[in-house]
């Protein structure tokens, strides 16, 4: 945080799954205070980046930083006190309750004797409640649907209160208005509360709405990042996902709205 | 896999089966050659070594490739049906079943020697096959994979104390079922085979014929539906050719554990999930793995022999191990 | 202490204490199904020290534990039952404790101790030593089980271990070797003189009789020690219910954590199979049987414990009531009841479930 440096970064990250680099020599530094969206194609990396990020991955090569050390030297449960994640797919126990999953976020703020406090309360109440999730408080998590149970695990991050949040495609399985709600809040989270948020999308509208700070990547490298409003255009989009469009503003919003060329302008 | 070198490792699988079966003929406490063993089988002269090949090691053969080819299938048919990839006979109370039969058979109702109880170890593996199958299918989720493997769990734990309280109290039912727990294929002759034959070509036909059903149910019933498979009647029809496929091995030759389990991961891991592969892979695979353990059991303590259940275990599990260190287990 | 109002959104009330420094949420049906538990567990435990050649009335039982008594009726009690049903309690809740441990830790009903092998390793073990080495004191037999246990369940553990351990792989694994014991050990069986097999195949299905003080005082101690780790370890078991990814972003040691509770599960079972020999479905059974009564989500430890030691006990004297003459092992008893008991819940659930 000294002298601007951003709270989160990573530099010269090489990423691999055993022997298959994913991600080299990349640089990123997620800016305070902003609402950061990873886009890209399918396989390009995003979501490898988000997971070494969230020190779920160790990096081959490099490091990431947060605030001002090596996230792997920090230890586990004060990282988490700082840093929350939603993975991409999480499995809830069988039989569990809404409310007692969202009060398993509170894992890094508890200890041994003290292992319900006011905070705990208040916390996983108001996760519930900025989640719209306090009528399903009772509900065993399997009856719920896809997008109910997504509400839920990002009540879980929410409650571990996290003043960094990492979500890994957080609208998957929701409908347009829950995906406009979940967006709503992650921007409600930023503006009211003074969270970073990074999330990776695979919506480049929703990304570009939303967005304070976009990154774009392909084949495991940035290819562009910024505000939308600045990087955004039919050539990038060309660029990153070899896609012909037109970039037109957002008759809501003024932001970029990528509309993909007709089918006779593409396959001639 | 291009289902050219798929028909290829196929082929290569058959002629190694061929040999085991020539080995199975040829080795034991007794070797004969093998040009001696082709002219013994299709001519008996009266000879001591024509009678050993004839009379004891041809049906010994013969029934092992029954066996191992029933509890290949029905081991491939059992995780295909419950989705787990843990489900064999042993977990779904077929073994226990039979194992209980034959308990009562000879320590409650006095009935000895082998062809006396292939016939209550083959009902019991049915009832227990039955029980499980309904305690798991009375909820309103149907027969889950979950609920299948606790049911079978459930029955067999109380059928092994049922089991282990009568031999406790009867010695003679004791000695009977320690020998014949172990597994092994020694002492069958030709009318054992003629016993459990029909089952085990009936129940094989039946699993065969299911594989196109089984391959749109795996990717779950919903998806089957759609895809037009009948969900239940797949059901149905499996389990009841897997009580056919254990009930006859199981009462052939003892609970033999490990190839139900270990074979379908294996044919998995060399064609993919698409279950014809896998079960055609698993039909021609077990029996070798079998008859290749019961002709190493026959020569290691020579001139004493290993049952072929302990051998299968101390083969298999090892290969088994590696596999599931070596790759993710190929998912059902 | 303090005890506030239960909360509109979290269920359960909350106890604190010392001004906040200790802090526990304690759920109602949870509680209440304990309490149900130690109820039962006491009174069956006084049933439980009545039975035998000598029978004796609850009201005598427990005017004797109080101090009163006869001498004989003392001596009974003192010398021959209590050890015994202390014994069964104990080895109970180690087993119950144990399996609820593994279930969560493979996230699958079906773990329990058999899952690392151990169950089959003790049993090779225990089998070398009667019918191999020939030594027949219980000592010596307990050793060769704890032994045979431990070193299947490090084998499993060493060769399931791969950039850490996942649940599906240790199954997979304990299965393996769990069948190479097997069979082993029932190859020893065919091979053993019958009398020497019968001793093993008694042995082998767990048995409390003639259990002394000798028995329960290591037991008492190790349980001690054990069952305070275990419980401390449970909130790690929580977020590791969750997932790997989501546990280690709520800052839970992952690797660390999963093994010192697989090393605990095995502890408390080496224990409990010194102790008893290898006791067949109590792991597996008193968890599951717990959970449904509790309908909490979670490892649920302390009511599977409770509910370990009192299948246990009740098994132990139904077998001593129902054969008083044959002294048949107890292992009988709770493969039958436990087998039973589960195949009912699962076949009644789902009425359970359409009226809730």
């Amino acid at each position: 945080m000294t002298e601007g440096r951003p709270r989160l970064s990573g530099s010269e990250l090489r990423l691999a799954y055993d022997d298959r680099v994913v991600v080299e020599n990349l640089d990123v530094a997620i800016p305070d205070g902003s609402f950061t969206v990873v886009v890209g194609p399918n396989a390009c990396g995003k979501s490898t980046l988000l997971r070494a990020l969230a020190r779920m991955l160790k990096p081959k090569h490099g490091a990431v930083v947060l605030d001002g050390a090596d996230i792997r030297s920090q230890p586990a449960k004060d990282v988490a006190r700082r840093l929350g994640l939603l993975p991409q797919s999480p499995t809830a126990p069988d039989a569990i309750t809404v409310a007692d999953l969202v009060a398993r976020g509170r894992y890094p703020h508890q200890k041994l004797l003290r292992q319900w406090s006011p905070d705990d309360e208040r916390a996983v109440s108001e996760a519930l409640t900025a989640t719209g999730t306090v009528e399903l408080a009772e509900r065993s998590v399997d009856e719920l649907s896809g997008g109910q149970r997504q509400r839920v695990w990002l009540a879980m991050v929410l409650a571990q209160e996290t003043p960094l949040l990492l979500l890994d495609e957080p609208t998957t399985f929701l409908d347009v208005a829950h995906q406009i709600e979940v967006l709503d809040l992650c921007a409600d989270l930023r503006e009211r509360h003074g969270r970073t948020l990074v999330a990776v999308l695979h919506d480049l509208n929703h990304a570009c709405r939303y967005a304070t700070h976009l990154i774009a990547m392909r084949e495991g490298a940035i290819v562009a990042e910024g505000a939308p409003g600045e990087i955004v255009d039919a050539q990038l989009v060309e660029q990153v996902f070899g896609l012909a469009c037109r970039v037109i503003p957002d008759p809501e919003t003024g932001t970029p709205l990528v509309v993909p060329a007709a089918r006779r302008v593409r396959v001639p | 896999m291009q289902s050219s070198s798929r028909s290829v490792g196929l082929v290569l699988a058959i002629a190694a089966l061929a040999v085991a079966i020539f080995l199975s003929l040829a080795l034991g406490a007794r070797s004969i050659p093998l040009s001696e063993v082709i002219g013994d089988l299709f001519h008996p002269d009266g000879s001591q070594n024509a009678t050993i090949v004839h009379d004891l090691r041809l049906p010994r053969t013969l029934l092992g490739l029954g066996v191992g080819a029933a509890l290949g299938l029905a081991g491939a048919l059992m995780q295909a049906l419950t989705r787990n990839p843990l489900a064999d006979p042993g977990l779904l109370g077929i073994n226990a079943g039979a194992a209980t039969a034959v308990v009562v058979a000879v320590g409650l109702l006095g009935i000895g020697g082998l062809t006396g109880y292939v016939w209550f170890s083959f009902v019991g593996a049915g009832a227990a096959a039955l029980v499980v199958y309904l305690l798991a299918a009375a909820g309103r989720g149907g027969a889950t994979p979950v609920r299948l493997a606790l049911a079978g769990t459930a029955v067999t734990a109380a059928l092994l104390s049922f089991t282990q309280a009568i031999t406790l109290l009867d010695r003679d039912a004791f000695d009977t079922w320690r020998f014949w727990w172990v597994g092994s294929l020694a002492g069958r002759d030709a009318e054992t085979l003629s016993q459990v034959a029909p089952f085990l070509i009936v129940g094989a036909l039946l699993a065969l014929s299911l594989a196109r059903p089984l391959n749109a149910l795996a990717l779950g019933d919903d998806a089957g539906r759609a895809l037009g498979a009948h969900v239940n009647r797949t059901r149905a029809l499996g389990g009841l050719a897997i009580t056919l496929l254990c009930g006859a091995a199981t009462a052939a030759a003892g609970p033999i554990a490990f190839i139900g389990l270990a074979i379908p991961h294996v044919a998995r891991a060399i064609v993919g999930p698409d279950q014809r592969w896998v079960l055609a892979y698993s039909l021609v695979l077990a029996p070798l793995l079998l008859l290749v353990a019961d002709v190493i059991g026959r020569l290691v303590v020579s001139p004493e022999e290993l049952q072929v259940g302990v051998v299968t275990a101390f083969l298999g599990a090892p290969i088994f191990v590696l596999l599931v260190r070596r790759r993710r287990i190929a998912q059902l | 202490m303090s005890v506030e109002a239960p909360h509109r959104i979290l269920p359960g009330r909350v106890v604190r204490l010392r001004g906040g420094a200790l802090a526990l949420r304690i759920e109602r049906r949870p509680f209440l199904v304990g309490c149900a538990l130690v109820v039962l567990l006491l009174a069956v435990a006084v049933i439980g020290v009545g039975t035998g050649d000598y029978p004796l009335s609850p009201a005598e039982v427990i005017e004797t534990l109080l101090g009163g008594g006869d001498r004989s009726s003392s001596f009974i009690v003192e010398t021959l039952r209590l050890p015994r049903v202390l014994c069964a309690l104990l080895v109970g809740a180690a087993l119950g404790l144990a399996g609820a441990l593994f279930q969560s830790l493979t996230r699958n009903p079906l773990g329990s101790p058999e899952v690392v092998g151990f169950t089959w390793g003790s049993a090779a073990g225990a089998v070398l030593v009667i019918t191999v080495i020939g030594a027949n004191s219980g000592a010596a037999v307990s050793g060769g089980a704890v032994a045979g246990g431990l070193l299947s369940a490090v084998l499993v553990v060493g060769l399931a271990w791969r950039h850490g351990i996942q649940g599906y792989r240790l199954i997979l694994v304990g299965i393996g070797i769990g069948l190479v014991m097997r069979a082993g050990t029932d190859y020893m069986l065919t091979r053993a003189r019958f009398e020497d097999a019968i001793t093993a195949a008694v042995w082998i299905t767990g048995s409390l009789n003639g259990r002394s003080w000798e028995q329960v005082r290591p037991l008492a101690l190790a349980l001690v020690v054990l069952v305070p780790v275990a419980l401390a370890l449970g909130r790690t078991l929580r977020a590791l219910e969750l997932g790997d990814d989501a546990a280690r972003a709520l800052g839970a040691p992952v690797e660390r954590g999963r093994l010192a509770l697989i090393v605990i599960a095995v502890a408390l079972t080496a224990v409990a199979t010194a102790a008893a020999g290898p006791i067949a479905f109590v792991a597996l059974a008193a968890p599951q049987l717990a959970r449904r009564l509790t309908r909490a989500s979670g490892p649920g430890l302390i009511p599977a414990m409770l509910m370990g030691a009192l299948l246990l006990e009740a098994s132990d004297c139904a077998a001593q009531r129902i054969w008083p003459a044959q002294q048949l092992p107890v292992g009988i008893v709770t493969g039958a009841i436990g087998g039973c008991y589960l195949a009912w819940l699962l076949a009644s659930e789902w009425r359970g479930r359409r009226t809730a």
